[in-house]
Parts: structure tokens; sequence; C-alpha cells
């Protein structure tokens, strides 16, 4: 028997272009526009930006914006502040997302257990999330000054100088700050991912003769394991854009620079002083270094 | 072939980088069309409560008699600062015609901008600055020669102390021992000891380009004679007037006499702080709740104190190039700097007018409130801060030498001025 060879038949450009079902582009188009007009082009645009010398002027003006090459990267990676800002980033992601993560996980395992008040702690973790952070900042600014609550308990342990205008426990307090008020959000992740794990691991752990800790580490833990990726991922993007904290609490980072953040140096440097250029150069190096920490954290995590 | 999400991710960065290229471009109000045209116009004003009603006043009397050429004001919307609103205003090309709230530090990032029109435009413009300010108004040209901002009104810092707590010091109250920078210290350190006062005096300590204005500047000013930070593109302030007052001020943070930590509110108010250096908007809001006194900065050997100059914290007008009925702008902006208006403004907000004869002008002002007159007095006395290019990253750099060096101690003060002396030169030197 002799076969028939039919010769191959590529598909139309149409086809090869837009796949098999076109229409579905149509439907997809609202949220492309919305992509590309609220993320795509202003990341596009602080790119653009940052290879130029570019400051922002009225419409119409004619100025000069030339093109710099990498003349703002290497100018930030060469700035002592700049450096600050980015060990910074790293000194409150290393105390910000593990508190994060343990204090969010063991707060929402306690508040998912039949104890009294439920609703009211509950709610009372979630009220720091969502008040104002000027309004709390007033409130922290009061706990951690030389004359404060904190100081008049610790007495003679009190540091000197205070936590605010002291350059080591500075930004400790700024981590600690940020932990407490982004806590609510994910002690609610944890709380629903809490509900996900069946009764019966439990049940299983117990007859086993696993008590209340090595059920937490055997079952709850590795339970919530997807939902602790996510809450490291985002407590690290949200984390490394912290600027309120610097700007309000430390005084616009201080002491001395010494909390400074490269939002705030974004700030100052882009909107204070007109150079728009320098501080999308900022903008892309804190992107770039966001993304790998959360890839290596989703590496390190995910792995099985 | 590309796959479907391949395709996407291609599309939306052409299309982002496509767009980005574009980016800033737009059109413009013609300039000489604009120059000449008369019509409704929009202002910005502070948004402080005396100036709000100062604001609503000068309005309604010029809208009474200008059917056709009516004003309308707002507030300068809210933002971290007015300058930060007027940039971005001026980049989204939506400024008002006028602002009665330019920042004269601000006037060059904006002039740079492409934000503001040059009064010297209109045929009377620079003759009406120089006779309503007199010769203090050079100090507010661009260094192209033009005047992109007309002086309006002005605080001048003085040092304001509360007599209760000097009393209960047992300090002079009516003469308070402040003129030399020994006395201000000793005087300091019995009104920490004896007054009941955490802190003789409180400035911020933070680190915000515009904190000098109100702890370094006035000082170097008065002890400089009347030098600004910068002069015919030279640093002034790491020369031996610059470093006596950054050491009279070290002094007051490394006795505890000035504090490092930032005050979560208003130290002098809160009577944690005996002496605060502020202009005379502070009469109007300690009036009634503090014992008051005032008199100049100190200087290094104590200078007769009517020969005292200081910081103004002026603030100016300036029209905006967005404005397209210039020609109305113009004459509100007279109408509003009028005689008749700097008087409503002094008398409603306390503020002195940017004029040449403010005491001999408002003499019955001054007959019902006698505690403006030495603020009054001052006001003729006052240097501005330079109009260079840069002007807010030469602050900014200024600042952190001076916290670090100063406030924190950190640094040797020579060290850390001469330092901050040369990138200075550099950015005044740089377009």
């Amino acid at each position: 028997m002799t076969a028939i060879a039919t010769p191959a038949t590529r598909p139309p450009l149409r086809r090869r272009l837009l796949g098999r079902q076109p229409l579905g582009y149509l439907f997809v188009a609202p949220y492309v526009v919305f992509l590309a007009a609220i993320f795509a082009y202003p990341l596009g645009f602080a790119v653009y930006i940052s290879f130029h010398d570019y400051f922002f002027a009225a419409p119409g003006a004619i100025v000069e914006r030339p093109f710099v090459g990498l003349q703002n990267f290497t100018d930030a990676l060469a700035d002592p502040v700049f450096r600050r800002a980015m060990l910074n980033v790293v000194v409150f992601l290393i105390i910000n997302v593990p508190l994060t993560v343990a204090v969010g996980l063991v707060l929402a395992t306690a508040l998912n257990a039949a104890i009294p008040f439920r609703a009211f702690f509950r709610a009372s973790y979630f009220v720091p999330y969502v008040t104002a952070s000027v309004a709390v900042i007033g409130v922290w600014l009061w706990l951690f000054n030389s004359d404060g609550l904190v100081n008049n308990l610790l007495g003679p342990l009190a540091p000197d100088p205070s936590w605010l205008v002291n350059s080591f426990w500075a930004m400790p307090v700024i981590a600690l700050f940020a932990t407490w008020k982004q806590l609510g959000f994910y002690i609610l992740l944890y709380l629903a991912a809490l509900q996900n794990i069946p009764k019966e691991l439990y049940e299983a752990a117990e007859v086993d003769g696993a008590g209340p800790v090595r059920r937490f580490l055997a079952v709850t833990v590795p339970g919530v394991r997807p939902t602790t990726t996510l809450v490291v991922i985002a407590a690290t993007i949200t984390g490394a854009n912290f600027f309120t904290e610097p700007y309000l609490l430390t005084g616009r980072g201080g002491p001395n620079g010494a909390s400074v953040s490269p939002v705030l140096l974004m700030y100052t440097q882009g909107i204070e002083q007109g150079h728009a250029g320098y501080a999308a150069a900022i903008g892309v190096l804190l992107a770039i270094m966001v993304m790998a920490v959360s890839l290596v954290n989703r590496y390190l995590l995910e792995r099985s | 072939m590309l796959g479907t999400r391949s395709r996407l991710i291609v599309a939306l960065v052409v299309v982002s980088f496509g767009l980005a290229a574009c980016g800033g471009g737009g059109g413009g109000t013609s300039a000489t069309k604009a120059a000449s045209a008369r019509g409704p116009i929009k202002i910005w004003y502070s948004n402080n409560a005396e100036e709000v009603k100062w604001g609503k006043a000068t309005v309604a009397a010029w809208n009474k008699d200008h059917a056709s050429e009516q004003v309308t004001a707002e507030e300068i919307p809210a933002g971290k600062s007015s300058e930060e609103v007027i940039g971005a205003s001026i980049t989204a090309g939506n400024t008002p015609c006028l602002v009665f709230n330019t920042a004269p530090a601000a006037v060059p990032q904006f002039q740079k901008q492409g934000g503001l029109v040059a009064l010297d435009s209109f045929s009377d413009g620079a003759s009406y600055i120089q006779a309503r300010t007199g010769p203090r108004a050079d100090q507010y040209k661009s260094p192209d020669g033009k005047f992109y901002q007309m002086p309006w009104k002005t605080n001048p810092v003085m040092i304001f102390y509360n007599k209760d707590v000097f009393a209960k010091a047992g300090l002079d109250t009516k003469n308070p021992p402040l003129k030399t920078y020994d006395e201000f210290l000793a005087s300091a350190k019995t009104l920490v000891a004896k007054g009941g006062v955490k802190a003789a005096i409180w400035p911020a300590p933070s680190s915000e380009f515009f904190q000098p204005w109100f702890d370094f500047y006035p000082l170097f000013i008065a002890q400089s004679g009347g030098k600004q930070l910068v002069e015919n593109g030279e640093p002034q302030f790491a020369g031996p007037d610059g470093i006596a007052v950054a050491q009279f001020w070290k002094q007051l943070y490394d006795q505890g006499l000035a504090q490092r930590e930032l005050y979560n509110g208003d130290a002098f108010g809160d009577k944690k702080a005996a002496m605060a250096i502020v202009g005379p908007w502070a009469i109007a809001v300690y009036g009634d709740k503090v014992k008051w006194g005032v008199v100049p900065v100190p200087t290094k050997d104590g200078k007769d104190p009517g020969q005292i100059q200081t910081f103004s914290d002026e603030k100016s007008s300036a029209m905006y190039s967005s404005c397209k009925n210039r020609s109305t702008a113009w004459d509100f902006l007279k109408f509003a700097t009028s005689k008749d208006s700097d008087g409503k403004l002094l008398e409603m907000t306390g503020q002195m007018p940017m004029r040449t004869d403010v005491t001999t002008a408002y003499p019955a002002y001054f007959t019902s409130h006698p505690e403006y007159t030495i603020f009054a007095e001052q006001a003729a006395r006052t240097v501005e801060v330079p109009n260079v290019p840069n002007s807010v990253e030469i602050w900014q750099t200024f600042r952190n030498a001076y916290s670090q060096a100063v406030i924190f101690g950190k640094a040797d003060i020579q060290s850390a001025f001469n330092q901050a002396a040369e990138k200075v030169k550099t950015l005044a030197a740089r377009s």
C-alpha cells in the first residue's frame, strides 16, 4: 500500500498572527488597554526617562533633554546616599518580612481558634492597616521619643540617643512600625488560607500524638505554604517601597540620612530638585532589586 | 510562531515605548497673543485662614468692577508642599494665571520648566516692582536680569520668647540677655535648668531643604552683615561667619539646649521650648496663649539691633505661562499689590507687604498694633535666598552638611561645609 504524501499546508497569515480565535483579542482588549495605559506606559516612560537628562517642563516649552546613556545609573550606584538607601531596604526587609510571616501566621492561627472576643480581636488587628499612616505615625512619635512610653518603661535600658535619632535603631523602629501597620492585611490572607486546611489533617495528627506546637509545624505551616509565598513577595514589594515612615517618623530619613529610603530619594531628587532622569534610574534599579529578591524568595519557598 | 501571551507582551512593550518616546509634547498658549489678551482668569492663594479671607475680599473687590474680567480664586491644592503642587501643575499645563504663594527658592526651577512669565514683558512691569519694593527688589531678579516673580509679602524672622519662662528662670523679660552668642548660650542653659522647658529653642532638626531658613540662615545673614548663601556664584557659608554660626548652633545641640528629636507638635506653643524663630504671623497665633517678647537674632559679638538683618521668609506672586489672559492677570496683580490691598493684607494677616514704606504708609495700623512695629522695622532689613540655578538642590546640599556636622555632630564643621561649598559652586554654575 502506498501512502500518499500530502504537502504540509501552512495556516494562513491571519491565523498565524491572530491565532484560532481572533475574537478573543476583542474580549481581552479592555484589560490590555488598561494595562498599557496604567502600568506599561508609565513603566516604559520611566525607563525612557532614566536614560535621559530629563526634567518636567510646561507643555510647549522648548527644553533640552539629551540622551545620557547609563550616566544616571552610574551616578546612582556611585552615590553614597543611594547605596545607604539600598542598604536600608535590605535591613528593612530582613526585619519586616520574617516578622510579618511569623507573627502574621501565629496571630492568624490564634484568631482562627475558638477564642473569646474573636471578632473584636480580628477587627483590632486590622485597624492599623486601615488607619492613615500620618495619624498612627503621630502615635509612634509619642511612643518612641526620648520622653515617650517606651523609654519610660525601659528606664536606664533606653538607648541614648533615643530610638528615632539613633543611627542604629532608626531603621529597626521603621521596620517594626511597617510590620505592625501592615500585619492586619497579612493576617487576613492567612485566615483565608487556614480555612482551606482540612480538619481531618489536624485530627489525624492528634491521633498520632502530636501536640499543638507539632500540629502547627507539621500541618498548618505546610498547609499555608502558597499563601506564605504570596505574603513574602507582597511584603517584599511593599516593604522595598517604604516612604512615609522615613518621611514623617524620622524627619526625612534622619538621623543624618540613616533611614533614607530609595523612594524618599526619588521624591527629593525627582520632584523637589527636578532631576527626573536620576530619580527614574533609582526607580528602575529598585524595581530590578525587588524582582530579583522576589524571584529568589519564590524559588526558595516553592521548591518541593 | 509566537504564543498568544508572547504576542501580547511584545505588543505592550512596543506600545509603551512608542508612547514613552512621544511623551512630553503638547500644545501651549501662544505667548504673544496671551500677553495682550483680556478675560476671566484663575488665581491660587495660600490656605491659611487669614490669607484666604484677604484673598476672597480682594477678588470680590475686583470682580465688582470688572464684569468681563472675572477672577476665580482657589486655595492651592493640598500636597506635600505648595512648590510640589505648582511644579506638577506646570508640567500638566493647568496652572492658574497667578499664584500668591510662590517661594523664591522655587522660582529658578519653575523658570527652567518654562512655567513662568517674565513680568518685564509688561511695559510697566519692572518699574512697578522697583517702585513698590525699592532696592530690595533686585534680590528677586533672575540671573537673566528679569523679574519672574513679584516680591509680595515678608515675614522677617526674629527671636520670639516666652516671658513667663524667662521670669521663672530669673532672666530679664524686657531686655533678655540674647544679643551675643555667649549671652544666648548662658540664657539657654538657665532656661533649661530653671525655666521648666525641655529646650531653650527647638528648630525642626529634620532635613528638608528649607529648614536652614529657620535656624542657620537668619543668624548667618545677621552675622555676615547681609550676605546670601551664594553670591556671584560663590558659596559664602564656609567662611568665618558661617562657621561661627554653625559652632553656635552645635553648642546648643551638644548641650541639649536645642533638641535633635523632631517635636510632635508646636514646641513653643506647648511651652516645651522657651524661644522660637518666627515671623510676625506668630503674634496672631500665640498672642493670647503666650506672654511673648521679641528680639532680633543674636550675633557673635552683639551688633546694634537697629543694624541687624535677617531672613525675609518672603512669598512672591508670580504669573504662570499657561495663562491666556495675561493683560488682565497683570492688572489684577497690580490691584492686589496696591497700597490699599497691601494695607488690607497687613490688617488681616499681620504679614508685611514688600513695600518701601510699610511703617509710614499705614500709621493708623501701627498705632493700634504697636506690637507689629518691631517686625515692620525689621522688614526693611531683610535678605532673600539667592536666585540661582538649582536653588533647591543647593539648599538640600547645605542642609545635609549642616545636619551631619552641626545637628548630629558626625563630621567636622569646616570640612563638611567646605565639601558642601565645592558642590554648591558647581551647582550654581550649572544651568
